[in-house]
């Protein structure tokens, strides 16, 4: 049986109301303007400066992401739900990360098995104890999100750490309202450009409480040569702070100093886009040259905080995820509004089993895995590539958690042949600080091979601008 | 009983460094075995930084010095009151749970060898207590006290390969043996009186190992012995690099030599 897909702009022969305004919008476009204009849209973003680095691929490293100018839309009410869904959820993982580096309520009251927690890689022993300040770990969570239906979203993902991509989302609407600015004149859609600024405010929050002036809050970076260095650039643009390296700051006494041409600068607050086992030699990976020595004790000693905390990762492994709605329940006493996909874990052997004699049928994900690298999407793959990827579940099976192939929701997108549905996914970010807040868009990233369910711009995958339109 | 410690580590560079930082573990823990009656952590020309207590207990307090220097001193001095608990470290509080302490780290990964080793250590054993018991007997049995056999980065793999070690590897053995039978185990450095009284060079190292019921219960393969009134516990650890009672780093070009003298002493009451 094919699956049938929800279409977000048509539905049994008609154009659903949020989309209206594209179908005249379209109609009105000839092929040659539409080439012209995404010609144009190319220009821009090589101009800008937005590439991405793509490994494993040969070939130029740095690549533009193709962009799609059909946007997606969202209206008011679809909206407000999903935002309610995803500050819901940001707030239940960070109660989850303030718990298990605390007491453990939940492990001690078993919803949560003991060795997830703290047999997982991504536990960090050397941050028990701690509550950050305000109790936020994650203070940017990015939400994986599908559509299936028309009030039908699961989560498929949960990015505590350093979620990526946000400029994406800012990028993409500053390029449509340039080349369509009449489009933005019909439509009500609400703005996200407040997002850099939001973002610094929720920064500033935090600010540790030895910090008793107007906060210094800086953007750490591994370097260039990073895949997203120049979303950590343009995020430090944006919000008016120092981009900084590991070798720019040094700690010396009680606090974390900036190089500066004036002189050490204290630094209060660090948006860091450096994984945990990088960011001070002393604490973790001895060899890292990336990092901060030191960093680690000043940030346990309150001279310092650090953005998303160190050990935030524990709340966004993949065998976690499936205890998220567990965790909404248990801190919140709320009921979940966003569902969770169902998840097999290779772990279990029961679960093993039925996911090794269904692998036809089924997504099979690394846990630790990112990017869409090493999965399987059982439907979409040879007898062989099956054969191949269930010796490797069997050599390792904690390593790896299955889901059912969705139907995920499709966009009308521009193709050679014209406009094409094709699947879509959506990674808002939620940040989590004195306030929680949400701006009203996200990235929506696009599978843009005729069929695919894989969106991960690393395979393939483009991206649109995303709107909420206003009530 | 009580203790009077010295223990002098001296860094030395070749040519003169900057931006020394250093993360101290030199404070005795607190729990009913071990009362502090005097004690001092001084790094000449060294700005402190903000000190704190770790989820597993530990006083951990940083250094810096900016420099250039081309010596740096942390010099160690106290007197303990201590009492034989027979290894159990009761009154201890920590926030970690010792299911935290199961994961192996490069120096603690059991091959086939030390999980053979843990397996037929704790084959038999009449409860947990017993099993620890067990395996640190065979520890003990299984790895001579060899000084200069091993060296800092030798794993607990090739220390029971080759038989030899020194308190630091015992700990390593017994915790990657432990561990690969699910007993929570982990690092402990510390003092100890030798029965010689002279001078050491290094501070002493064993492992303490989760006992329910009992909780956190020392065990030191080198002496095959609970630690007891001759003890002195600082912190612990996954394993050596990470319960290291001092960890540094420098910038510079040059290359470190260290000296370190450790002297313990029983003081008449």
């Amino acid at each position: 049986m094919a699956p049938t897909y929800f279409n977000e702009m048509y539905q049994n022969g008609q154009v659903r109301p949020p989309y209206r305004h594209l179908e005249d919008w379209t109609a009105a476009m000839p092929a040659e303007l539409r080439s012209l204009k995404q010609a144009e849209a190319e220009a821009l973003f090589r101009r800008i400066g937005i590439t991405f680095a793509v490994y494993g691929e040969g070939g130029d490293p740095d690549r533009l992401i193709p962009f799609d100018m059909f946007p997606r839309v969202f209206t008011a009410s679809e909206w407000a739900r999903l935002e309610r869904g995803i500050k819901q959820r940001a707030r239940a993982l960070n109660a989850f990360l303030v718990d298990v580096y605390g007491r453990g309520e939940i492990v001690r009251a078993g919803r949560i098995p003991a060795r997830l927690v703290y047999q997982n890689e991504a536990y960090e022993r050397a941050v028990a104890g701690i509550v950050p300040p305000r109790g936020v770990y994650s203070h940017i969570v990015g939400i994986d999100l599908v559509r299936t239906g028309p009030d039908d979203f699961f989560v498929l993902e949960d990015n505590c750490r350093t979620p990526s991509g946000v400029s994406y989302m800012l990028e993409n609407r500053e390029i449509m309202m340039r080349m369509f600015p009449a489009l933005f004149r019909e439509s009500r859609i609400q703005p996200v450009d407040r997002y850099p600024e939001i973002l610094r405010r929720t920064l500033a929050s935090v600010a540790p409480t030895k910090c008793d002036s107007d906060p210094t809050v800086v953007i750490l970076t591994p370097g260039h040569f990073n895949s997203a260095y120049y979303e950590h650039s343009f995020l430090a643009d944006l919000m008016g702070v120092d981009l900084v390296e590991g070798q720019d700051l040094f700690v010396e006494g009680e606090f974390v100093w900036m190089r500066t041409t004036e002189g050490p600068k204290k630094v209060d607050v660090i948006y860091r886009r450096i994984d945990d086992a990088f960011i001070d030699p002393l604490c973790f990976r001895p060899d890292s040259m990336l990092g901060v020595p030191g960093l680690m004790d000043v940030y346990r000693s309150g001279g310092v905080s650090i953005c998303s905390a160190p050990g935030a990762g524990v709340a966004d492994d993949k065998a976690v995820y499936t205890f998220v709605p567990e965790m909404i329940r248990f801190y919140l006493g709320e009921t979940p509004i966003l569902q969770n996909v169902p998840t097999w874990q290779c772990s279990k052997p029961d679960e093993l089993t039925y996911v090794l004699e269904n692998l036809s049928e089924l997504v099979v994900k690394e846990v630790h895995g990112s990017g869409g690298y090493g999965m399987l999407v059982g439907p979409k793959s040879t007898k062989e590539q099956i054969a191949a990827f269930a010796e490797r579940v069997k050599a390792d099976p904690g390593n790896y958690i299955a889901q059912p192939t969705l139907a995920l929701s499709t966009v009308p997108t521009f193709v050679d042949q014209g406009i094409a549905p094709r699947h879509v996914d959506l990674r808002p970010y939620c940040l989590v600080g004195e306030r929680v807040e949400l701006v009203p868009g996200g990235l929506t990233r696009v599978a843009l091979k005729d069929g695919s369910l894989v969106v991960n711009s690393s395979q393939g995958g483009g991206v649109k601008d995303t709107w909420v339109l206003a009530e | 009983m009580i203790l009077s410690v010295l223990h002098v580590t001296t860094y030395r560079y070749d040519t003169p460094v900057r931006g020394v930082v250093q993360s101290h573990r030199l404070t005795p823990s607190s729990f009913e075995g071990q009362k502090v009656l005097r004690w001092s952590v001084e790094v000449e020309g060294g700005l402190p930084g903000g000190g704190y207590r770790d989820g597993a207990g530990d006083w951990v307090q940083s250094h810096s010095v900016r420099g250039p220097v081309s010596e740096i001193t942390v010099r160690v001095s106290g007197d303990v009151e201590t009492r034989d608990m027979a290894g159990v470290l009761r009154g201890h509080r920590e926030h970690v749970p010792p299911e935290a302490y199961l994961r192996e780290t490069v120096a603690t990964a059991a091959d086939v060898a030390l999980r053979d080793l843990g397996q037929a250590a704790v084959t038999g054993a009449r409860d947990p207590l017993d099993a620890a018991h067990r395996l640190a007997a065979a520890v003990s049995e299984a790895v001579a006290y060899v000084p200069g056999a091993t060296h800092a980065h030798t794993t607990a793999a090739e220390a029971l390969a080759r038989a030899e070690g020194v308190c630091q590897d015992h700990a390593h053995i017994l915790i990657a043996a432990a561990r690969s039978q699910a007993i929570p185990a982990r690092y402990v450095s510390g003092y100890l009186l030798a029965a010689d009284a002279i001078p050491h060079e290094a501070a002493h190292a064993w492992a303490e190992l989760w006992v329910p019921g009992l909780g956190w219960v020392g065990f030191d393969p080198a002496n095959r012995c609970c630690p007891d009134e001759r003890f002195i516990r600082l912190g612990s650890g996954d394993d050596a690099r990470d319960a290291a009672p001092i960890k540094g780093i420098a910038r510079g070009p040059g290359s470190e030599s260290l000296d370190v003298t450790v002297a313990i002493q029983s003081v008449q009451q």
